[in-house]
């Protein structure tokens, strides 16, 4: 076939012009968040003392520091997906949250006295961390591959990378609400091995499902 | 070879609000800076590849991808970014580790007035195994050159099926340029 002939059909194909990729993003993120949150609710449901603890600092820390990875990767993928897309911006917005995380645990380690340091580090469930939030994002992470498919990124594992930075955060916010170790040392130790291992999850798949 | 981004930009614009001949106009003006572009690489990394392949591998994937251009942005990034991708994506194919800076994407070398259109016998022969009905509208669209329209009256079929097949022909050119045709 040559090339005169390859634009003719080209141009006479004018089915498949693919929706806004934001909106299908959004959709995405939407889908997978439901289909989490309602395992969540299935199978770990909030904790029993979440009112009082609602009103602690240490508590809300984990909501914050989660939706502001989310966000800024959530901004980073919109930009992967677009060939030519300056994405510089968001890459220092994904520094926010780790840099957040770092002042409180040098908060903690300032406010707690040293015989506490290791004991809320280990907290009481470190074990079922690890596993929940893996699981929650497992939904999220397959919803927004799917979606990413419909993009272009020319780095494909480093979309996947970020794809599963969102998902792992959004998971961790989610099981935020059923755990009881509110330490940012628990925080940094388990919420982040966590959420690097759906990252690299992402990155893996992203460079088997994302190439075009 | 100047890249004359505001009325390729114009072109897509309006090939994005359903003017059919302005999106086929686009195509045609971006051939000359994509061949200018490939044949300017492989001058300089060994002619393993036939540069007119990554040209069309190029054009079948800012077709395929054009949803991701943001109108309201400007397309030579966009167009760049593409191009240097089906082209390492090309040559690593080949067996060849490449570096190209974004910047030599702009001063390759002069566009030479020889055409350099060939027929790919490895498509054709992807094109032989389609499915009758898409290997049909593929011949009749692209090869004798009839419209949506002429195609379906030819082949006594909708204009919508003959949109379908055509829009999963090229999807399965696509796959096959990805993989490195057989």
């Amino acid at each position: 076939m040559s090339t005169e002939q390859l634009i003719r059909m080209l141009a006479a194909d004018r089915t498949g012009r693919a929706a806004a990729l934001g909106a299908r993003l959004a959709a995405a993120l939407a889908v997978g968040l439901a289909v989490a949150a309602g395992l969540f609710w299935l199978t770990l449901g909030p904790r029993p003392d979440i009112a009082s603890a609602a009103g602690t600092l240490r508590f809300l820390f984990k909501f914050v520091v989660t939706l502001v990875v989310a966000v800024a990767a959530g901004g980073l993928v919109l930009r992967l997906v677009r060939p030519g897309a300056d994405a510089g911006a968001w890459l220092v917005a994904l520094l926010v949250g780790p840099v957040l995380l770092a002042v409180a645990v040098v908060l903690e380690l300032l406010s707690v006295p040293q015989s506490a340091w290791w004991p809320r580090l280990v907290g009481a469930n470190s074990y079922l961390c690890l596993v929940s939030i893996p699981l929650l994002a497992a939904p999220v992470l397959a919803a927004l591959l799917v979606a990413l498919r419909e993009g272009a990124p020319t780095r494909p594992a480093v979309a996947g990378a970020i794809a599963g930075a969102l998902a792992g955060s959004l998971g961790a916010a989610l099981y935020a609400a059923h755990c009881v170790d509110d330490s940012p040392l628990f925080v940094a130790t388990w919420y982040g091995i966590a959420i690097a291992l759906v990252t690299a999850i992402g990155a893996l798949a992203g460079a088997r499902l994302l190439r075009w | 070879m100047k890249w004359d981004e505001a009325e390729w930009a114009a072109l897509m614009r309006a090939g994005n609000a359903g003017d059919a001949a302005a999106y086929e106009q686009f195509l045609r003006a971006i051939l000359p800076a994509l061949r200018s572009f490939a044949r300017g690489t492989v001058a300089r990394t060994g002619p393993n590849v036939e540069a007119e392949d990554i040209v069309q591998e190029t054009l079948v994937a800012i077709h395929l991808k054009r949803h991701t251009w943001i109108e309201s942005e400007p397309i030579g990034p966009w167009m760049r970014a593409i191009a240097r991708h089906k082209l390492i994506d090309a040559l690593r194919r080949h067996g060849r580790h490449v570096r190209i800076p974004v910047e030599e994407l702009e001063d390759v070398l002069p566009a030479e007035e020889t055409t350099t259109d060939y027929p790919r016998r490895d498509l054709e022969r992807h094109l032989d195994r389609l499915p009758a009905r898409q290997r049909g509208v593929v011949q009749a669209i692209a090869l004798d050159g009839r419209s949506i329209r002429e195609t379906a009256e030819a082949l006594k079929i909708s204009e919508g099926a003959v949109r379908v097949a055509l829009h999963r022909a090229v999807a399965a050119l696509a796959a096959v340029m990805r993989l490195g045709a057989t």
